[in-house]
């Protein structure tokens, strides 16, 4: 089992399931893109507006948990000076950061027409431009920072210290008066998303994860041979 | 078990990570104000003065048959089921504003019952459907 995580194995494994999820990724797409534009109705409010809710939900899911599994893997950086977790958490980043965009984007979008306007500076809106930032700062930790072992130390603060703000884009909609509306998808509650508008909306979710995954494994193939090449370093 | 060093980089993160969420948490509370997106007609009426030169966002529900339009203005009640709040508007409202649903407005509070709006957002709320949906709901 710990074999499995040892980066010289793993270079081989990632290499092959590239494929398989690259495939995997365009036939859920396919098929979600299908259900969201084609087969899922319209909303009785919103009408064809409705659909930008299957890319900016999806999104912001994606870019929270993205943001989570950094946070937690920077704790094992940071006080066990895990390398291996310091380089999935560098190759995570690019993936949440580009999704935290687009929910960012998408939101606008559908604001305009339903809302009347592009950008309120309410809570949940300004909690998740927080986390785009904070991706961000991450990413750019790495970019300046020279000297890896310093590289690792500010990334993984960083990460710690912006886990505060997840639950904070979470409550957000429930703790202060907020233009953006509470959840409509709950665990503990009644989701109040008709049946053949979650279908769209659970599909698309499975495909941006598989894209997220996608370019993970390239990042971290790319992270890998940069150690192997150099034949210093090493893990 | 752990050395000495792994030791105390726990206890230095653990201690920023404690310092840090009271800070959000005191920053939070004091700015509370501004953290809120909107005012209810019920927070109007609590206020202890009113200022005029300043704006303000007043949200609720539009009141069941409370709109009202003539050539200038559009005239209509926000109400958090509490309290009421009147407010007039001379623009373009946004499509979702509509009776029964969710609305901001931002403008100058001419008294604790009367805000004179230069903005008017709709609201979404959490409900998504289809229209046939929402028809059957009607009629039961």
């Amino acid at each position: 089992m710990i074999n499995y995580f040892n980066p010289n194995n793993t270079l081989e494994i990632i290499n092959k399931a590239q494929k398989y999820v690259f495939a995997l990724f365009m036939i859920v797409l396919l098929l979600g893109l299908v259900e969201a534009l084609i087969l899922s109705p319209e909303d009785y409010k919103q009408s064809d507006s409705v659909r930008i809710m299957y890319v900016h939900v999806p999104s912001a899911w994606i870019s929270l948990g993205i943001f989570s599994v950094i946070s937690f893997l920077s704790f094992g950086v940071f006080i066990f000076k895990n390398k291996n977790f310091s380089l999935i958490t560098k190759s995570l980043a690019p993936s949440g950061f580009v999704f935290s965009i687009i929910a960012l984007v998408t939101g606008s979008i559908w604001g305009k027409p339903t809302w009347g306007t592009w950008w309120a500076w309410d809570a949940r809106i300004t909690s998740m431009l927080l986390l785009s930032i904070f991706y961000l700062m991450f990413i750019i930790s790495w970019k300046i920072t020279s000297e890896k072992t310093k590289a690792e130390k500010i990334s993984s603060i960083i990460a710690i210290i912006g886990l505060i703000n997840i639950p904070v884009i979470k409550f957000s909609v429930e703790w202060w008066n907020t233009l953006h509306q509470p959840a409509s998808v709950n665990i503990l509650e009644e989701t109040t998303i008709h049946s053949s508008m979650l279908m769209p909306l659970a599909i698309m979710t499975a495909a941006f994860a598989l894209f997220s995954l996608l370019i993970f494994l390239m990042k971290y193939n790319t992270e890998l041979l940069k150690i192997k090449n150099k034949g210093l370093n090493r893990l | 078990m752990y050395g000495k060093k792994v030791k105390f980089r726990a206890l230095f993160i653990f201690l920023i990570l404690v310092s840090i969420i009271l800070a959000v948490i005191l920053v939070v509370k004091s700015l509370e104000e501004n953290v809120v997106y909107f005012k209810s007609p019920t927070d109007i009426r609590n206020l202890s003065e009113i200022k005029n030169s300043e704006k303000i966002r007043v949200g609720g529900m539009v009141k069941k048959d409370s709109i009202k339009i003539n050539d200038k203005e559009i005239f209509f009640i926000i109400t958090d089921f509490k309290n009421e709040l009147l407010v007039t508007f001379n623009g373009s409202v946004p499509n979702l504003f509509e009776e029964g649903k969710g609305v901001v407005a931002e403008g100058k509070l001419r008294d604790k019952s009367f805000l004179t709006a230069d903005k008017i957002l709709a609201k979404h709320d959490e409900n998504y459907m289809p229209p046939e949906v929402s028809e059957a709901l009607k009629k039961n």
